[in-house]
């Protein structure tokens, strides 16, 4: 077992007496740190770090179990998928997941994890009970981005150097079509009607909206952010409101996330964050959404309804992924 | 009716705001299937060996780049119903010219070239008015964009004044603004030493002084030598005017890196050896190079050079093109590569294109020593109108490309 495996809690004091004291709407959020090899772990009531921790090598996507006891965490160096118990960051168990996981999603099933590996030109599906490889399904090349819809019935995976997004029948396991979008599509989000898919093109510059039931582009929305240069645009973090009326899309080196309505696809507001903004997640209440900045080594903390940037917490070196306990 | 209303209440947030999710159809047609020939072409020339034991030549130096983009191009066509193909020619420039032509009638009409820069126009020539683009990845030499331009000829190789301004822009950024040059013997380091000299002048360098190197360092194996060359380059160097950085022009790496640590003054290297301006490095692992590099190593058993790249650039442009158009036909496909709405994503970070007015890749270069990347180029600062890309090579408004505006 790889000397990684086992968690080993940094502040394993100070925890103790945070994680006594939740209050009704407090969650806890999971960051994945891709340079410190570590995970941070942020009390969304108070808003500061309560633990880090260390985990395996270069922890890329996170994902949490739908019952929410476990964080599942892309270990990309290790080759491997790991699983940490959610309350005491302990160690459980390690997935076959093959070479270098890069993003992973979970199907509404609660078993069957679906993970781009870059490498491979593959998505491997896992369930992550039994901790057995169910299938391979062959894709473009580097998957990266995976969107499940919220029915469980279609995946969609995008491919950085193929420019696609493949459409995945989670029966089957089958290609059932693909969408070209612009250049290094990286993240594929599904609004919860399921009417709007949107894909993040980084080098594109553009997010492109796509109809799942025909396949077709609804539209594909261009930013325009003055005194940015135009190469700095770079999305790639998508998250749309539960109510499917807002989407936050993630600018990358131009620091910003972009605020989106998703009837008329304007933008509304450019939020300032911290540097190259990849991932972000909601809190269950979508009251906030926080942010990873890779670059300046901390996380946003934005007032949906305010769409304002209310803090910005310190946290390990190139933070990566991010996502929020359910309660 | 009450029991499915009070089910619903107590359901968490997240099912309640969610409006119901509409059943996506699943299909089963596919698209028609096409096959695009792309042709290698490999000049068989006789080269004096670099210097080192790490730079010695591969037989499949480019070829494999090229391999690997018909990979990255199948794994991507079999989406669409695409496959690419690819046939290599190696020989003089007279049996690769016999050999395309004859190529070409099978519909090889996308060249990609490893030859002489006499022997690419000799080529490109040749194959005028038919339906064929060459790409030239061998070659650095800028009038091979400029005077000796060809509408059939796309560069992925970058030009000298490209790799020049690469260099110069961050030496300037880092304030080692004083230049010692040295330059070699060849015809080749005097047209690099002259896109040093342009590009000192651009971002405003100093050569304070100029030595031409002659001395006859043997040939590379000999049992011993570094006895002599240890004595030779520091008295070579002596009594220069003080200088930041020695800058030595060696393009066919003969000599430039006996230079490091040989110095009479401790100054840095850079040029042709040191620190290095280029289209790729070995060791590059931003914006996704490292599933890049791994794909390559799996294919080639090596490491990736800077030909390998510009051939899979020039291979991946010829896909990104069919894939974008679905479809083979020649015309559809040259015309999107030279319109200004191509780009194609080639591991730096930014979306790269052609140069409309001479069909040269636009790219940012690499600095960086033989083990690691040191900087990317353009370095922030260096405006430009369009595109900051730009502000490396010779520029639209400078061109004297007449072939593309015909």
């Amino acid at each position: 077992m790889s000397r990684f495996a086992q968690a080993l809690p940094v502040f394993a004091a100070a925890a103790m007496t945070s994680f006594g004291a939740t209050t009704a709407n407090a969650y806890t959020a999971y960051i994945t740190n891709e340079k410190d090899n570590s995970l941070s772990v942020i009390d969304t009531d108070k808003l500061e770090v309560i633990k880090t921790v260390k985990i395996g090598q270069r922890p890329r996507g996170i994902v949490m179990s739908k019952d929410g006891k476990w964080v599942i965490v892309c270990t990309s160096d290790d080759n491997d998928v790991k699983i940490y118990d959610a309350k005491t960051l302990e160690y459980v168990k390690s997935l076959p997941s093959g070479p270098d996981p890069e993003l992973l999603t979970l199907h509404p099933d609660g078993k069957r994890l679906y993970i781009a590996n870059e490498d491979d030109n593959l998505v491997t599906v896992v369930d992550i009970e039994t901790s057995k490889v169910l299938t391979e399904i062959p894709v473009g090349v580097e998957p990266e981005g995976m969107g499940m819809s919220p029915d469980g019935k279609v995946l969609v995976n995008t491919s950085e150097t193929t420019n696609m997004a493949h459409f995945i029948d989670t029966e089957n396991h089958k290609t059932f079509d693909n969408v070209l979008v612009d250049s290094r599509p990286r993240v594929a989000m599904f609004n919860s009607a399921q009417t709007q898919l949107w894909v993040s093109s980084e080098v594109g510059g553009t997010v492109a909206v796509i109809n799942p039931a025909d396949r077709k582009l609804i539209t594909k929305i261009n930013f325009e952010i003055p005194g940015v240069e135009k190469e700095a645009i770079q999305p790639v973090g998508i998250r749309i409101t539960k109510d499917g009326k807002l989407a936050f899309i993630a600018l990358g080196p131009a620091n910003r996330v972009a605020v989106v309505d998703t009837s008329t696809f304007k933008v509304l507001k450019y939020i300032l964050v911290g540097q190259r903004v990849w991932q972000m997640y909601f809190t269950p209440d979508d009251k906030l959404l926080l942010t990873t900045n890779g670059a300046s080594n901390d996380v946003t903390v934005i007032d949906v309804a305010n769409q304002k940037a209310i803090k910005s917490i310190k946290v390990g070196r190139y933070p990566w992924g991010v996502v929020v306990s359910p309660d | 009716m009450a029991f499915a209303l009070t089910a619903a209440f107590a359901l968490p947030a997240r099912a309640e705001d969610s409006p119901q999710p509409a059943p996506i159809p699943i299909p089963t047609a596919q698209p028609q299937g096409v096959n695009i020939k792309i042709l290698y072409v490999k000049e068989n020339r006789s080269k004096e060996l670099p210097l080192s034991l790490l730079d010695q030549p591969n037989p499949d130096d480019g070829i494999a780049g090229a391999k690997l983009g018909i990979a990255d191009n199948n794994t991507t066509g079999r989406f669409l119903n695409q496959t690419f193909t690819m046939d290599v020619l190696e020989g003089d420039i007279d049996e690769l010219i016999k050999g395309a032509t004859e190529k070409l009638s099978g519909g090889d009409s996308f060249i990609i070239a490893d030859v002489e820069p006499d022997s690419l126009l000799k080529l490109s020539d040749a194959l005028a008015g038919k339906p064929a683009q060459i790409f030239n990845v061998g070659n650095p030499d800028d009038r091979l964009r400029e005077e000796d331009c060809r509408p059939n000829v796309m560069h992925t190789a970058p030009t000298r004044t490209m790799l020049a301004d690469a260099l110069t822009q961050y030496l300037v950024w880092k304030r080692w603004p004083n230049w010692l040059l040295v330059v070699g013997p060849s015809p080749k380091d005097q047209l690099l030493a002259d896109a040093y000299r342009r590009s000192a002048k651009k971002f405003g360098a100093k050569i304070v002084e100029e030595r031409q190197f002659k001395i006859d360092t043997g040939n590379r194996r000999a049992d011993g030598g570094y006895e002599q060359i240890q004595q030779q380059i520091p008295q070579f160097l002596q009594g220069a005017k003080d200088h930041d950085v020695v800058l030595v022009v060696d393009e066919d790496e003969v000599f430039a890196d006996y230079f490091p640590y040989r110095t009479w003054v401790p100054r840095p290297i850079a040029g042709s050896a040191g620190l290095v301006p280029s289209s790729w490095h070995p060791a590059l692992e931003l914006w996704g190079g490292t599933q890049f590099q791994n794909r390559f190593k799996k294919l080639s058993g090596r490491i990736m050079r800077p030909i390998d790249y510009d051939a899979w650039v020039a291979t991946r442009a010829v896909g990104e093109a069919a894939s974008r158009k679905q479809t083979s036909d020649f015309k559809t496909l040259r015309d999107y590569m030279h319109s200004p709405k191509f780009d194609v994503a080639a591991f730096k970070g930014i979306a790269t294109s052609f140069r409309t007015w001479n069909g040269q890749f636009r790219q940012p270069l690499l600095v960086s020593t033989p083990k690691q990347l040191v900087s990317v180029s353009p370095q922030q600062g260096f405006l430009h109108q369009f595109s900051v890309l730009d502000t490396l090579g010779i520029d639209k408004p400078e061109t004297k490309c007449k072939a593309y505006t015909q």
